[in-house]
């Protein structure tokens, strides 16, 4: 047991280990802008355009259901308007950024890291080393920089769907009208809504690229290794991105 | 000039290199010839910095490579060209961009990438597969497209892992055929790893066996056939224990 428990702590304080000295290479491959800078372009399109639809997707069913469950959980004690201030705060501050970040681990995490632990064992990236490139430019910024740029760029629109869905969702289905709805809309809203959501979003567009990086480049044993990556890309990426999401609510909204 | 001086690697508890001392001269191509799993790949890794070793080095010019910086060791890669044993080649480029991308890693105008991928590949008898992505290929096409894209650097050094593995007699002869036309193309050194004896008398100069970590013996092509070692002799002779 004792052992058990050691061996497990070594493994844990060696993965540390790696991923700082990941960051690190990672940190010292910027000036290459030569390299990553072209690629970069390719990314954010990859991430933005193949992104988009999952995330509008999910966004305009919230927006509907938000819509619904307020008036459900209001009837009778709370004015009806109040429909508009919940869906906008909850789409802004938190399921927006939240479910879109968790449709994206899946999407964008998982395919980058089957992509890269792909050329990992098929000895593309030792290749790339050999012609004098260093994959952290050629492979893992361009990535980090097109997740950390694009999320919050998708996440603002699936907050503008969702509110949209919602007010759709409110005149047809609820009855309330426009001019209530956006009245409910304005109660509460501060600009620190809009900046937080996004901010959070930037910050979990980092952390899933960057673990999609990590975990594909770490991949061992062919097929099944990477299939085992793809997995630990999304489940890792789900994970931190919760506990970023508690993180920031702790820093930034109290 | 290569030098692998007392290089000690092993993967967890196995080791692999113990203590592994060979030189591999200027202008000649050396063959390392062993068993499966003797740890020849992971030596010619050793030599382009893929691997660190736990001991020992590699010294290239006299360069030792385990403790050449970023930069120095990007300088030493643009020396050498690596041929990997399934070709490596990246599968979301066509031929010609996978030749073109190390040449663009040099600065080298878009003109000269042109001529020297045409040239290239017309040294390899691939003229016409430029717009082709590999998984249009063939095997032995692929690995010929991963030797045009070694050579369309022009190095001083150019390294074969496993180049006529999985082929057949025939695509293993055109390999061969290919490799001796490269050095005479470029002039340069190469080394060879290979467990095909055909193969290993075809394109070396010289052979050295690699047997448990170490050089069980090295000598000229003569010298390996006569020699007189049960180990080499097994090996060459292709007798089962």
């Amino acid at each position: 047991m004792i052992e058990r428990v050691g061996r497990g702590t070594v493994r844990a304080i060696n993965a540390v280990g790696r991923f700082g000295h990941f960051v690190g290479d990672m940190v010292r491959a910027v000036p290459d802008v030569a390299t990553w800078g072209r690629l970069t372009i390719v990314q954010m399109r990859r991430v933005g355009v193949d992104s988009l639809p999952v995330a509008l997707f999910i966004a305009a069913f919230t927006g509907v259901v938000l819509a619904l469950q307020a008036s459900y959980t209001f009837t009778g004690t709370v004015p009806l308007y109040f429909v508009g201030t919940l869906v906008g705060k909850t789409m802004m501050l938190e399921l927006g950024p939240v479910l879109a970040g968790l449709a994206l681990a899946g999407r964008v995490g998982a395919s980058m890291a089957a992509e890269l632990g792909t050329m990992k064992v098929t000895e593309q990236v030792d290749a790339l080393e050999t012609l004098a490139y260093d994959p952290q430019s050629f492979l893992v910024l361009p990535r980090v920089i097109a997740g950390t740029a694009m999320f919050p760029v998708i996440v603002a629109l699936a907050i503008l769907t969702g509110i949209v869905t919602g007010w759709l969702a409110s005149v047809v289905l609820l009855d309330l009208s426009t001019q209530e709805f956006i009245k409910g809309l304005k109660l509460f809203y501060r600009f620190k809504d809009t900046w937080f959501g996004l901010f959070k979003s930037a910050t979990f567009g980092f952390t899933i690229t960057l673990v999609g990086c990590v975990v594909g480049l770490g991949t061992r044993g062919g097929a099944e290794g990477v299939g085992r990556s793809t997995t630990q890309a999304v489940v890792y990426s789900a994970i931190l991105l919760l506990v970023l999401d508690a993180f920031w609510a702790l820093v930034l909204l109290r | 000039m290569i030098e692998f001086q007392d290089l000690h690697k092993a993967f967890g508890a196995q080791p692999v290199l113990a203590g592994l001392t060979l030189e591999v001269r200027d202008r000649e191509t050396l063959v390392i010839i062993g068993y499966s799993g003797s740890g020849k790949s992971v030596a010619l890794k050793h030599i382009v910095g893929l691997l660190h070793p736990d001991a020992g080095d590699v010294i290239v010019d006299g360069r030792a490579v385990s403790t050449l910086d970023r930069s120095a060791l990007t300088a030493l890669r643009r020396e050498i060209g690596f041929v990997f044993q399934f070709a490596a080649l990246f599968d979301s480029m066509t031929v010609s961009d996978n030749l073109a991308l190390g040449l663009r890693r040099r600065g080298l105008a878009e003109e000269e990438i042109a001529g020297r991928v045409r040239e290239a590949l017309a040294l390899v008898d691939l003229t016409g597969t430029d717009e082709r992505y590999p998984a249009e290929l063939s095997g032995g096409m692929r690995k010929r497209v991963g030797i045009a894209r070694a050579i369309a650097l022009r190095p001083r050094y150019v390294l074969y892992d496993e180049p006529t593995t999985g082929l057949d007699p025939v695509t293993s002869a055109v390999m061969d055929r290919l490799m001796v036309r490269t050095r005479e193309h470029l002039g340069g050194t190469g080394v060879v790893v290979t467990h095909d004896m055909r193969s290993a008398y075809t394109v070396g100069d010289r052979i050295a066996m690699l047997y448990e970590g170490r050089i069980r013996q090295v000598g000229t092509v003569a010298e390996i056939q006569a020699s007189e070692d049960p180990v080499v002799r097994q090996f060459i002779e292709g007798r089962p224990a």
